[in-house]
């Protein structure tokens, strides 16, 4: 819902509070999930999370959520859905150059990054989309990666991508996991 | 029988080694790293399979200009390829600029066209993130943008200097490429233009070429602030000049053209003029001469669309060149290291 998308980049301060708690649990909750298997509890975590977030945020569930440096305005709304935006096309007042009704997501991200204490995650450079992570629960995989990076952080230098974003790799691990991933979260239709 | 690359010569020039403190071998970077104030001009990209449409378009431009910009689709309109028209200006003997939007092609095909290119001779590379396809000829095509502008810089980066894929596999000859971007100072958001332009250079970019500069207050301040940031001194900025064809161009271009900005005191201007054309182009040369006063400015990108006729009197009145020679001419006649 565009309204309260605008709501959440207003109150990003507010979310981002939020966001860290709820971050928190999911590592804590890493052994739990590790018990019971990532696979298993998969579904129902995404299921939850697409709800809330997608009631929140339009959430698209590309499965690499950014929200905390991107000031709670899901980059996923922007129709060339940059992940380092805004582009040059921003039309007058702020408006998105392809849907002119719509405030562009990346002016609102700058806006709302204004007001967040971990603001300056915006200016970090985040990596592309990984298109086969897309329905996955992102939550999930930050519970995974910020414990495996608890775990051992000299795995860290293994893969190019990482290497070569390595700021967002430690911001929003998510965009650029090196954790194995559960075959429930990878989407089989697009790697095929 | 096979040919191999010995009975190519011509063809099969080595991959030359950048000269000392230089990231490629591009003359452009040899022109903006000797200190000289650059002139780029963008080519306007022919409707037709023929190569003397895109030599014929390039030769006045060259005369005057260091480097020629191959535009991508640009306007999400469908013209010649950008990496076809750099391979054709390479044989000739220009240094172009390879311009790849992320509109219209994926990662996949963008790694594999960066080093298709830097094969062809193209040494200066602008990534953009490309206009949406609902300006252009065909709106109903498929939007991809599986790159932004600066993750693709970071990734072409990446080839160059760590010489691998954003997958890890090894590229065994890297692509030796001067990185360019975009920048819009004149349009929204103004506060944060200054800091994705820092964005931009932390994710590779070493030149920047801005969209068309109409309004110089505001420009001014992008480059104050980006100054405090201390962008002039880590990033080449070339400011986007060129002359309006008339008032009504100039007012289509504006509602119709992406990201364009024309303040109403430039469109009354060309309102007023008897000859409009004369008129864009005094202001054109204008707008370069206080651009070039601006501190932390390296050159100007001309980008006259259907008035490529005016560009050589532009650049030669506004005085920029001083005299020198451009190395974006044909081999033989001002190419290699200016040495004015």
């Amino acid at each position: 819902m565009y309204r309260a998308r605008l709501f959440a980049v207003r109150h990003a301060r507010a979310f981002e509070c939020i966001y860290q708690r709820l971050e928190r649990l999911m590592v804590t909750l890493d052994p739990v999930f590790a018990r019971i298997g990532y696979n298993r509890v998969e579904r129902s975590v995404a299921l939850i999370e697409r709800g809330v977030k997608g009631l929140l945020f339009d959430c698209q569930m590309c499965g690499q959520c950014a929200l905390s440096s991107t000031g709670m305005s899901c980059p996923m709304n922007c129709p060339k859905q940059l992940r380092n935006g805004p582009c040059g096309g921003v039309r007058p007042g702020g408006y998105c150059e392809v849907k002119p009704s719509m405030k562009c997501v990346w002016c609102l991200a700058w806006e709302g990054a204004e007001r967040m204490e971990g603001g300056d995650k915006i200016r970090e450079v985040l990596p592309p989309v990984d298109h086969s992570l897309k329905g996955s629960s992102a939550w999930l995989r930050v519970s995974r990666e910020k414990a495996a990076q608890l775990r051992q952080s000299r795995d860290a230098a293994k893969t190019t991508l990482a290497q070569a974003f390595p700021g967002a790799r430690e911001n929003e691990p998510s965009t650029a996991p090196l954790a194995p991933e559960p075959p429930n979260a990878v989407n089989r239709e697009a790697q095929r | 029988m096979s040919p191999s690359s010995s009975d190519f010569p011509e063809l099969m020039r080595g991959y030359e080694t950048p000269p000392p403190g230089h990231v490629s071998g591009s003359r452009l970077e040899r022109v903006l790293r000797a200190g000289k104030f650059a002139v780029t001009a963008e080519l306007n990209p022919p409707d037709s399979a023929d190569p003397a449409d895109v030599f014929d378009a390039a030769q006045p431009l060259g005369e005057v200009a260091d480097a020629l910009n191959a535009t991508d689709a640009s306007g999400a309109n469908c013209h010649m390829s950008s990496i076809g028209i750099c391979a054709l200006l390479t044989r000739a003997g220009y240094d172009p600029v390879y311009q790849i939007s992320c509109r219209d092609r994926n990662r996949i095909a963008i790694q594999g066209d960066v080093l298709g290119a830097a094969a062809m001779g193209v040494r200066n590379v602008l990534c953009l993130t490309g206009d949406g396809v609902g300006v252009g000829d065909q709106p109903g095509a498929k939007p991809v943008f599986d790159f932004d502008s600066i993750s693709l810089l970071r990734a072409i980066r990446t080839m160059r200097d760590q010489g691998v894929f954003l997958s890890g596999r090894k590229i065994a000859r890297p692509p030796r490429m001067f990185l360019g971007a975009a920048e819009n100072p004149c349009v929204e958001p103004h506060q944060w233009r200054p800091d994705r332009l820092a964005k931009k250079v932390e994710a590779g970019a070493e030149f920047i070429q801005t969209n068309y500069i109409y309004d110089l207050p505001l420009f001014e301040k992008f480059m104050s602030r980006a100054r405090d940031l201390g962008l002039d001194k880590r990033v080449f900025i070339l400011a986007g000049v060129g002359p309006l064809a008339s008032a009504k161009a100039a007012r289509w271009m504006r509602s119709n053209v992406p990201g364009i900005h024309i303040p109403d005191h430039v469109i009354d201007r060309m309102e007023k003029a008897a000859k409009p054309g004369d008129e864009g182009k005094r202001l054109c040369i204008e707008l370069i001469q206080q651009i070039r006063e601006i501190k932390g400015v390296a050159g100007v990108h001309v980008m006259a669309y259907r008035r490529e006729h005016q560009v050589s009197e532009i650049i030669l009145e506004s005085g920029v060149l001083k005299g020198r020679a451009t190395v974006g001419g044909r081999r033989g006649r001002g190419a290699g290291v200016p040495t004015a």
